[in-house]
C-alpha cells in the first residue's frame, strides 16, 4: 500500500505570555517531534485527552496552524514548503470534517451552496457538472435531493454532518481529517455518522486520518492507532495489537478507564487510576512526560526522555519498561 | 426500607410558542437511601427536566408541575413553598451540573463558594466554615487543599473544578445528589477518578444518587437501577445488569447496540453499528395518545400508533411501556 500522508518529526508550538521580565519568551510545545504515516484507503486514529495535540496535529497536517519543524508529504510532496499557490491544489487533496455542525456550516447558505462551494473555489468544472456532483453528494450521503435548497438550521445535528462530510468529499480529496466528527452528536445518531463514514470509505476508498477521544468510536472505525499524551505519540500499533495488548502505561489506563456494559471485562480487568495531574505544558519535566503519574516510573524515566520503539511486530512503545 | 423519594404520576408541562407540551408525561418511580439511579436517553427526553423538578429549579413562568407529587421522605415538594424549597435545596437534595466550568462563580475563590453553602443551611461562622471548606476539599481529594482553598475557579483544571462542584455538593451531606452529566465534560481518565470517588463517598456518607447520563457503560458501572426516558416518557425501568442483558423496550435496546462499546475479545471482524434511525420528536409531538417511539422502531405494529402503550411488568420489577415487549 502506498503512503498517502508522512509526517516526518513534526513539532508545532505556541509562544505564551508568562510573567519574568522582558523579552521572556516561554513556548507550548503542542505537538513535539511526531511521526505517523497514512497509507492509502486505511484508518490511522489518533487519540489522546484534552491538551495531548492531537488536534494540533491534524490541523497542522492540514497546515491550518503553522508548523514550527518537521516535513508534512502528501504523496511525497512537502506541503509545509509550498507557497499559496501550490497550497490552493493542496487543500482540494486534503479536507476536513469538524466536530461541531453547528459552528462549521455558514448559516446563511443553502445546503447545495455549502457543499458546492469548494468546487468553485477549487477546481475548475463547468456549472452543469458541480450541480451534477453536489447532487451525487447528497445522494452518497443520504440526504434528499429536495434538501439542497434548505439553509443549515433546517436540519438536524446529524443532518449537517452528513452535509460536512458531502463538503468535504466534494474535491475528491486523497486525505479526509475528521476531528472528532460524531463527539456533539447523540448516541443514536453517532452510530448513523459513523456507519456513513465506513461506508463512503469502502465505496470511495478514502483515507482518513481520524482524530477521537472516544476508545469505543477509534476501535470501531480504525486500523491504526497513536496514542498522545502531552504532544507525544506514546504508543502506536495496529487495531488488534493495541486494544489486546497495550503497552504503554498510559494506555493501559486510559483503556481501562473506558466505562464498559461488558460484565465480563469489567470483572476481568481492575480499572487502573492515573494519580493526580498532567504537568504544566510550558516547564515540562526531564525525562518521559507521563513519570510524574506513572506507577512503573523508575530513576531514569525522570532523567531520560523514551523513545518510540518497534518490535518485531511492528507495534511501537515509547517507554523505557516495555521490551 | 422506607422510600426516600417516592414520585408519583408526575407531569411536567413547558409552555412554548406552539402550545403546552408534557415534557415529563406520567412519571412514577422510587428512590432508595444508599442507591444510585440512573436516567438513560438521548437530549431532549426529558432527563435534565426530572432532575430540575426535583430541586424545585423548573424554569420560572415556561415550566409548571401540572399533576402528581414528588415526595421526599413523605413530604410533597411539589407544592412546597419557595422557603422550604430554598431550605432543602444544597441541603438535603443538592445537584452537580455537567459544565464544571460555568457552574462556578469566577470571582470567588473555591473556599467562599463552599463555605456559603455551610453558612447558609447550617448557620457556621466564617471561620469554622472555611476550616470545614478545607476539610471537603481533601475529602473529594484535591492535594495540597489547604493553599488550593483560595485558588479561583480558573486556577484550577476542569476535573478539580467537578471536585470543587462535588465537595459543595456533598458540603451539609445530603440525602440525595443529582448528578446531571457529571463527567460528560471531562476526559475519560479523569471521568474514572471522579466515578471513583463519588462511588466512595456514597459508601461513606449514605447518600443516594440520581445520575443521568447518555452513557450505558457509565450507568452499567455505577447504578442499580435505571429508568430509560424517551420523549417525556419513561419507556422501561428495572435493575442495570437485567436491562443491559435482556432489554425488553426496542429504544433501550437501541440505546445499547448503537454505540461501538470497547470490547473484551476483540477481533479482526468489525459489522457495522445498529443505528437508531431518525431522531427524537419535536416538543409538538410530546402527549400524544400513541407511541412516540414508533417512527423510529423495527417493530412497528398498526396498535403503536393508536394507543400509548401500557407498562408491562417482568422479573424482579423490570417494566416496559411497549405493546411489543413480551416477544422482545
Amino acid at each position: 500500500m502506498s503512503e498517502v500522508l508522512n509526517v516526518k518529526n513534526l513539532t508545532v508550538r505556541f509562544e505564551v505570555k508568562r510573567g519574568g521580565g522582558w523579552n521572556k519568551k516561554s513556548y507550548l510545545y503542542a505537538v513535539d517531534d511526531v511521526s505517523f504515516t497514512v497509507k492509502k484507503g486505511e484508518t490511522l486514529a489518533i487519540v489522546g485527552e484534552s491538551g495531548s495535540g492531537k488536534t494540533t496535529a491534524a490541523l497542522a497536517v492540514a497546515r491550518l496552524v503553522q508548523s514550527h519543524s518537521g516535513k508534512v508529504e502528501l504523496q511525497g510532496q512537502d506541503i509545509l514548503q509550498e507557497g499559496s499557490e501550490a497550497l490552493r491544489q493542496i487543500r482540494q487533496r486534503v479536507q476536513f470534517i469538524f466536530q461541531d455542525p453547528y459552528s462549521s456550516l455558514n448559516p446563511r447558505k443553502r445546503a447545495e451552496s455549502i457543499v458546492r462551494e469548494p468546487l468553485d473555489n477549487l477546481s475548475k468544472k463547468t456549472e452543469k457538472k458541480k450541480t451534477e456532483i453536489v447532487a451525487d453528494l447528497f445522494e452518497a450521503v443520504g440526504l434528499r435531493p429536495e434538501q439542497q435548497r434548505l439553509f443549515p438550521h433546517q436540519f438536524s445535528g446529524g443532518q449537517r454532518q452528513r452535509i460536512g462530510i458531502a463538503r468535504a468529499l466534494a474535491t475528491q480529496p486523497e486525505l479526509i481529517i475528521c476531528d472528532e466528527p460524531v463527539s456533539a452528536l447523540d448516541v443514536a445518531v453517532q452510530a448513523q455518522i459513523l456507519n456513513l463514514l465506513r461506508k463512503l470509505q469502502k465505496d470511495f476508498g478514502l483515507t482518513y486520518l481520524f482524530i477521537s477521544h472516544d476508545l469505543g468510536v477509534v476501535q470501531h472505525m480504525s486500523d491504526r492507532i497513536a496514542v498522545m499524551y502531552m504532544g507525544k505519540i506514546v504508543e502506536h500499533g495496529d487495531r488488534l495489537s493495541l486494544f489486546s495488548n497495550p503497552r504503554h502505561p498510559y494506555t493501559q489506563a486510559l483503556l481501562s478507564a473506558v466505562p464498559t456494559i461488558d460484565r465480563k471485562k469489567r470483572a476481568k480487568q481492575k480499572r487502573i487510576l492515573i494519580p493526580g495531574e498532567p504537568p504544566d505544558p510550558v516547564n515540562l519535566p526531564a525525562g518521559c512526560r507521563f513519570a510524574n503519574r506513572c506507577a512503573i516510573a523508575q530513576d531514569i524515566c525522570r532523567s531520560a526522555d523514551p523513545i518510540l520503539k518497534p518490535d518485531i511486530t511492528g507495534h511501537e512503545t515509547a517507554c523505557h519498561f516495555v521490551e | 426500607m422506607a422510600n426516600l423519594l417516592e414520585v408519583k404520576n408526575l407531569r411536567i408541562e413547558l409552555t412554548t410558542r406552539e402550545g403546552v407540551a408534557p415534557v415529563i408525561d406520567d412519571l412514577s418511580f422510587t428512590l432508595n437511601p444508599g442507591e444510585t439511579l440512573s436516567f438513560v436517553g438521548e437530549s431532549g427526553c426529558g432527563k435534565s427536566m426530572t432532575a430540575l423538578a426535583l430541586m424545585g429549579l423548573l424554569p420560572e413562568k415556561v415550566g409548571r408541575v401540572a399533576a402528581g407529587e414528588i415526595r421526599f421522605n413523605g413530604e410533597n415538594l411539589a407544592q412546597a413553598s419557595d422557603i422550604r424549597l430554598r431550605e432543602i435545596r444544597g441541603n438535603d437534595i443538592s445537584m452537580i451540573f455537567q459544565e464544571p466550568m460555568t457552574s462556578l462563580n469566577p470571582v470567588f475563590t473555591v473556599g467562599e463558594q463552599i463555605a456559603e453553602v455551610l453558612r447558609a443551611h447550617q448557620g457556621l461562622s466564617r471561620k469554622v466554615a472555611w476550616t470545614q471548606a478545607i476539610e471537603l476539599l481533601d475529602a473529594v481529594r484535591i492535594p495540597n487543599a489547604k493553599n488550593r482553598v483560595s485558588n479561583y475557579p480558573f486556577q484550577m483544571s476542569g476535573g478539580q473544578r467537578q471536585r470543587v462542584m462535588i465537595a459543595i455538593a456533598l458540603a451539609c451531606q445530603p440525602k440525595i445528589l443529582i448528578a446531571d452529566e457529571p463527567t460528560t465534560a471531562l476526559d475519560v481518565t479523569v471521568q474514572a477518578q471522579i466515578f471513583d470517588l463519588l462511588g466512595d463517598l456514597r459508601r461513606q456518607t449514605g447518600a443516594a444518587i440520581i445520575l443521568i447520563t447518555h452513557d450505558m457503560g457509565a450507568v452499567a458501572e455505577m447504578a442499580e437501577r435505571m429508568i430509560v426516558m424517551y420523549a417525556g416518557r419513561k419507556v422501561e425501568f428495572g435493575p442495570v445488569d437485567q436491562i443491559i442483558e435482556r432489554p425488553r423496550h426496542p429504544y433501550t435496546k437501541g440505546l445499547i447496540e448503537c454505540v461501538p462499546h470497547i470490547q473484551g475479545d476483540l477481533t479482526s471482524e468489525r459489522h457495522d453499528l445498529v443505528e437508531v434511525p431518525g431522531i427524537v420528536p419535536s416538543l409538538r409531538e410530546f402527549g400524544k395518545n400513541q407511541c412516540l417511539f414508533a417512527s423510529r422502531c423495527p417493530y412497528l405494529t398498526d396498535q403503536c400508533l393508536v394507543a400509548r402503550p401500557t407498562e408491562k411488568v417482568f422479573d424482579d420489577g423490570q417494566t416496559a411501556d411497549c405493546w411489543q415487549a413480551e416477544a422482545l
